[in-house]
């Protein structure tokens, strides 16, 4: 079974539900497809089915889920949760599957919303269960209220190890203790940005009053953190950390890592658009020009998947790019898009400014980008780091080369965890830019698939 | 919200409806949900979004479905992947 449509949006978090609805009261017909099962992606996850506390820390952004929600459900878009596309063709066909039947959706425009991820840092012994992401430990609270057990320790770097741990305050459980692994140096280094931050001070008070929420509970901090490993047999028994070249251990039951997010950019790599390296998020990011559009004629993308911008921008970077998408459609004039877009580029700068001093304050610490020999750096095929630096040894030159010595990124997730931290491993190792490095290559299909899905595309 | 029972490694628990396949299998106190067919080391979810695959189980006698991604839904069965499945 095929579907068409004038423009396919893929990603139900902020940038897809406003690219939705701001192009369908524009008269375009939109289908709007998203791997989970409701719309609002991670930070507005399960937003239709959630509890709401009127005094909650995470107030401000709740109460956006659901006018985004709302207005999107109220849109007339199409809309297919639980789908995953698996190959974009520059012709505008999206091969997508429900996980039991793969179908085609021929599109006139695309936009890809595809969101964040976290960044993967290898430590040792990160493959022990009990070791999960606070993005995961994030999700399972917002699904199902989850509390984590007492001995639950986070460590890492960025705002969403402070909301964490507020929530779960709010939510009546308990933190272990907070790790914290930002270099004290970001600090010189995110006043240079004072300025933009100033602009949007919403941001930085936000942070403040999570760090002073979670401090108050009596949550130990621990800050300066250099170093981090996991213990256990089987699973998870401890964490030690290392201050000042002094190592400690602490037991856990729970260790959580974080190192802020990345651009999730599996689906605009596996379509071939250009990229290239932001030098201060430290991640690469889709070529774009200013409403959004890729490389690739017809493909647009908005929101974190683009370089980490934040929910805000995200929704306003997805105004931006149905506008975009009205006038390649012809429902408006260039003049009309441009003067329905100016106030949404308007506050974008605003954001955008602010949002080069989060990124100085909490770039991931140097040290931990390049982990010892031993740590397994592609979970799925267990490469360690001495693995990818014994192939640029044999003459290893790129990340392709290297999963093709190691199989490092061969595995099911594709690289999508392990790619940016073998990147970083190859590029010390050889001495080069990451610009230079570049990331693994992705082809189709974007997720394994099975023979009888794939049978039923032949319907 | 209402709950759903599922059947984790034969045993019954019962789980929010809003709840994934792996945080069933983990409500359920499975430490580890798959074995590394390269090590054979136990593993377990690890970001719970559909980016690691280390969640990949057998559900309702399927092998290597993303957990994390599959909503429950009552009576369903959730296994640890234990084998060394290959893709099929
Ligand atoms: S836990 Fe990472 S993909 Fe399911």
């Amino acid at each position: 079974m095929s579907v068409s449509c004038d423009l396919l949006v893929i990603g139900a978090g902020p940038a897809g539900l406003a690219a939705a609805s701001t192009a369908a009261k524009r008269g375009v017909d939109v289908t709007l497809m998203d791997e989970q099962v409701a719309p609002g992606g991670q930070i507005h996850r399960a937003m239709e089915s959630r509890a709401f506390k009127a005094e909650s820390v995470s107030r401000a952004d709740d109460e956006r889920g659901v006018a985004l929600v709302a207005e999107f459900r109220a849109s007339g878009s199409r809309y297919q949760p639980g789908t995953q596309a698996w190959q974009m063709q520059a012709d505008g066909k999206v091969y997508v599957t429900d996980g039991a039947r793969a179908r085609v959706i021929t599109a006139r425009r695309v936009i890809i919303a595809a969101g964040a991820i976290e960044r993967a840092v290898p430590i040792p012994g990160w493959t022990l269960p009990g070791v999960m992401t606070v993005g995961a430990a994030q999700i399972r609270l917002k699904t199902i209220t989850y509390k984590p057990p007492a001995e639950t320790w986070l460590a890492g770097s960025g705002p969403l190890l402070w909301l964490y741990a507020a929530q779960v305050i709010e939510a009546g459980g308990r933190i272990a203790g907070i790790l914290d692994t930002t270099p004290g140096s970001n600090r010189m280094r995110a006043l240079r940005h004072i300025g933009g931050a100033l602009g949007h001070v919403a941001y930085l008070k936000r942070g403040l009053t999570l760090q002073r929420c979670v401090r108050a509970a009596g949550v130990l901090v621990v800050n300066h953190v250099e170093a981090l490993e996991a213990r256990g047999e089987g699973c998870v028994q401890s964490v030690r950390y290392c201050v000042k070249g002094d190592w400690r251990e602490a037991p856990a039951a729970l260790l959580l890592l974080h190192q802020g997010v990345i651009p999730h950019t599996h689906a605009t790599r596996a379509l071939g658009a250009e990229h290239h390296w932001n030098v201060l998020q430290r991640c690469f990011v889709p070529n774009l020009d200013s409403w959004g559009n890729t490389s690739i004629e017809s493909y647009a993308a908005a929101g974190d998947c683009t370089g980490i911008v934040g929910a805000e921008a995200s929704l306003l970077q997805g105004h931006i790019a149905a506008l975009e998408a009205a006038r390649a459609l012809g429902k408006l004039t260039p003049a009309q898009r441009d003067e329905l877009a100016a106030p949404h580029f308007a506050h974008l700068w605003r954001h955008l400014a602010a949002r080069r001093f989060l990124d100085a304050l909490f770039a991931p610490r140097a040290s931990l980008l390049n982990p010892a020999d031993d740590v397994v750096v592609c979970r799925c095929e267990s490469v360690t780091a001495k693995q990818i630096r014994d192939a640029v040894v044999l003459g290893a030159m790129g990340p392709n080369q290297v999963k093709a010595f190691t199989r490092c990124g061969m595995g099911p997730c594709q690289g999508r965890l392990c790619g940016l931290a073998a990147a970083e491993i190859l590029a010390a190792a050889r001495g080069k830019s990451m610009q230079e490095t570049g990331v693994f290559k992705v082809r189709a299909p974007l997720k394994p698939l099975s023979l009888s899905e794939l049978a039923a595309l032949e319907e | 919200m209402s709950n759903v029972t599922v059947n984790v490694e034969g045993k019954a628990i019962s789980v929010p409806a809003g709840e994934s396949a792996a945080g069933a299998a983990l409500a359920a106190g499975l430490t580890h949900t798959r074995v590394s067919p390269v090590t054979g080391e136990p593993r377990a979810p690890y970001c719970m979004m559909g980016v690691c695959f280390e969640c990949l189980m057998v559900i309702d006698g399927v092998p290597s479905r993303q957990a994390c991604m599959v909503p429950v839904r009552e009576g369903m069965r959730i296994e640890r992947q234990t084998a060394v499945e290959v893709w099929k």
